[in-house]
């Protein structure tokens, strides 16, 4: 097996299968807008609640990340350390997943494969529906979020209670997630409060938005869930090949009742969620929550392997989902995109994420990481494609790439995926022939000067004032865009090259 | 030391005082600077914008040109611009493989291997950090994104302003936080770049700072065409315009010298 083609080990009957990786597929799941990000962005941005309620969380966010990373001398070598796993297990993939089915199994686990968020879906409905139960109880879950689980189960007349207390919040509110982490962090406590008032059936109709008081009223509509739930469903932090363990992270112990108490366990996780090792663990255990919520320790950490005799969950399935991930693994330059532990510390450190916010990139996965891994998991079909516009939401400012905790190089990643949106065009775009046309200009100093005897026309639109503030057309087309909000340099007298021909340097 | 000025497209075209500004301080310097007359564009734009093919008979024509560094004939190239000696230094040969192109990737790493951004050429590789600069004005400095995050220039712009007799220099808050520019970004997302661009305006003007100076003319110029849009009364001036300034340029006569004091940088150039 190569080390590129992920492949999936399990005997399928289906006449989708070319042999070659993947891209998640268009209409399924929660991977794809319905807007381009700058259109998105521009509703978003107008929001001043939104504003004012991400701009202070990501700063409470931002601040207790940075004193708790920190603390540690090693810091650096730990992100290495977490590059290196990550790296590693990319390489045999193929062979740690077999190992990770071989050792559940062996501990009484059941392991399914899923190729695309809809199979994921079919298969944890089909799940539940054998128990014969009604409603399940859900730990926080990405991969859950990425194939849309709740709907489908909700088709399937199958009610989903969200259990993370941001997860309720989002999903009372009859919202979406904005943020990987804190999929409420655009809301405040008094629109909490306001959700809990209108959905929360026997809430006290005395609420405060005191945030203990929310908590509390969360805690006793969650409890009931907890002890009558026969089925849960969660996602994974961590899965470990070599013992067959999973682990799931979390503050609030939401997940650690849904871990332990119904039933019937089952488990929705990608493929690229493993470690070769327990003792991998140690580094992750380390970078995650300093990353994440900025804790040195998150409060609850579960692990379990396969079921235990009279303790817990006596079945549990574990859903392997490829969902696009195959296609990511098989292009050597995107690859690490998979390193990914879900941390959110590039959202935080993002300055377009902080000011849009999550539900401008149409995606459960926004941010920075979320620019690259939409598009890399669902491809690109064209310049129409909401998805096309992702990798542009960024300014390049680095800031991603110093808070990874496992050294995603995001900022080159958005270069390929900008590349990859240019390769999709099947016809030239206006941009593409500017650019060609720009290519061509600074490829001889002669057609380079050419070009900015242009700027002469500059000088005489910016008068005496030396400032240009709107353009004619058809400048003004395109440079609006920047004359919107910001005057346009007037043209100098003469070039630096026209100087230096001029003087030879001697001013 | 023989250095070849890189005078970035956007340098050569909009801010020539820069270009100057780093020419006239390194012979001050005492060194020998020349401006070779075939640069265009390091490809920055293009790469960044997706272009990563039609970058590479541009990255190929700045090989050609500034290859006179690898081999010997000149000391180094330098340019004002973090953002441009990044796309040099981190773009080119990885723009040149990505084309299968690998003899061009090597002659890329020599020349970025001494090509220098002003202020690691003048601390790191000159050796000075008082450059004999005399302006006496309140300045804030915003570390461009480039220039902290690409090229690791830390503190080095700090070191030499703090050098420069009579600068006032106030800290900025927030100031690693991007201005919003981004190239292509400032157009592309025109409104997310302008929210962020007003965050930046608001820290600087809570400087009370009367110039605001980095080590990029594209920052620059999008925190200056904000700053002048709404007629605040801070000018941006680049890094190597203070640099260059002394007592004989500093005289109200000399408005239009390197650092002039009108925000009218263009107009008073002549």
């Amino acid at each position: 097996m190569s080390t590129t083609d992920l492949g999936m080990p399990a005997v399928r009957d289906d006449s989708r299968d070319t042999g070659l990786p993947t891209h998640s597929p268009a209409g399924q799941g929660h991977l794809r807008g319905t807007t381009s990000f700058p259109r998105a962005a521009r509703t978003e941005l107008a929001d001043t609640q939104l504003r004012r309620n991400l701009g202070k969380a990501t700063g409470i966010i931002r601040a207790k990340r940075a004193g708790v990373v920190a603390e540690l001398e090693d810091w650096e070598d730990l992100r290495l350390a977490g590059s290196a796993i990550k790296a590693d297990v990319m390489a045999r993939l193929p062979e740690l997943l077999e190992q990770l089915e071989e050792n559940v199994t062996a501990r009484g686990g059941t392991v399914h494969w899923a190729r695309d968020a809809e199979e994921a879906n079919r298969i944890v409905t089909e799940l539940v529906r054998a128990t014969g139960a009604d409603e399940v109880v859900k730990v926080k879950s990405m991969a859950t979020q990425e194939t849309g689980l709740n709907e489908a189960l909700e088709a399937a007349g199958i009610a989903a209670w969200e259990t993370d207390l941001a997860e309720l919040i989002v999903q009372l509110g009859h919202d979406t997630p904005s943020h990987i982490l804190v999929p409420a962090i655009h809301r405040n406590r008094s629109e909490i409060r306001e959700i809990f008032l209108r959905e929360m059936p026997d809430v006290d109709p005395a609420l405060s938005d005191d945030p203990r008081a929310l908590a509390m009223a969360a805690r006793a509509h969650l409890r009931r869930k907890f002890l009558s739930a026969r089925v849960a469903v969660s996602g994974a932090n961590f899965a470990v090949a070599d013992t067959g363990t999973l682990a799931v992270v979390e503050s609030e112990g939401n997940g650690r009742m849904c871990l332990t108490l119904p039933r019937t366990l089952i488990t929705l996780m990608g493929v690229e969620k493993l470690v070769p090792t327990w003792s991998d663990l140690e580094v992750f255990l380390q970078l995650l929550p300093r990353s994440s919520t900025g804790e040195r320790m998150n409060p609850y950490t579960s692990t379990w392997t396969g079921v235990t005799p009279g303790d817990g969950p006596q079945e549990f399935h574990l859903v392997l989902l490829d969902n696009g991930r195959s296609a990511v693994l098989a292009d050597p330059d995107g690859r690490a995109a998979l390193h990914c532990i879900r941390c959110s510390a590039c959202l935080n450190v993002c300055p377009v994420y902080e000011r849009v916010g999550g539900h401008a990139y149409g995606s459960v996965y926004p941010g920075p990481i979320g620019a690259v891994l939409t598009p890399m998991l669902t491809g690109i079909s064209g310049a129409d494609d909401p998805n096309a516009s992702l990798p542009y939401a960024s300014s390049l400012c680095g800031a991603c790439f110093d808070a990874c905790p496992v050294r995603i190089d995001i900022p080159n990643l958005l270069v390929q995926q900008r590349a990859a949106s240019v390769e999709s065009h099947t016809r030239p775009t206006a941009q593409d022939l500017a650019m060609k046309a720009a290519a061509v200009a600074m490829t001889s100093a002669g057609r380079f000067r050419a070009a900015e005897k242009g700027l002469g026309l500059g000088r005489l639109l910016a008068g005496r004032e030396g400032r240009i503030t709107s353009l004619p057309w058809p400048a003004s087309v395109v440079a609006s865009h920047w004359t919107g909000a910001r005057d346009v340099p007037a043209p100098p007298a003469e070039t630096a090259r026209q100087w230096w021909e001029r003087t030879g340097g001697g001013a | 030391m023989k250095i070849a000025v890189m005078a970035t497209c956007l340098g050569d075209a909009l801010f020539p005082q820069a270009v100057q500004a780093t020419v006239q301080l390194l012979q001050r310097l005492g060194h020998t600077v020349l401006f070779p007359p075939g640069q265009t564009c390091c490809g920055q734009m293009h790469v960044n914008t997706g272009y990563l093919r039609e970058a590479v008979p541009v990255v190929r024509h700045h090989v050609e040109v500034f290859g006179p560094v690898a081999e010997g004939t000149w000391d180094a190239v330098v340019a004002p611009s973090g953002s441009c000696t990044g796309s040099v230094r981190h773009q080119h040969a990885v723009v040149a493989r990505r084309a299968g192109d690998e003899r061009l990737a090597e002659r890329a790493e020599a020349v970025a291997a001494r090509t220098f951004e002003l202020s690691e050429l003048l601390v790191d590789v000159l050796g000075v950090s008082d450059v004999g600069a005399y302006y006496p004005h309140r300045v804030t400095y915003h570390p461009t994104c480039h220039s902290l995050r690409m090229l690791r220039v830390g503190d080095k712009p700090l070191q030499l302003l703090r050098a420069v007799r009579g600068l006032e220099l106030v800290d900025l808050p927030d100031a690693e936080v991007c201005c919003g520019f981004g190239g292509t970004f400032a157009v592309k997302n025109s409104d997310t770049s302008t929210a962020m661009l007003a965050d930046k305006m608001r820290n600087v003007l809570d400087t009370r700072a009367e110039v605001c100076t980095a080590g990029d003319s594209s920052c620059l110029m999008h925190i200056g065409g904000g700053l002048g849009r709404l007629r605040t009364g801070v000018r941006t001036v680049h890094l190597a315009e203070i640099l260059a300034s002394t007592e004989a340029t500093q005289t109200p006569a000399a408005a239009g010298s390197p650092g002039g004091v009108r925000d009218e940088p263009v107009e008073a150039q002549r």
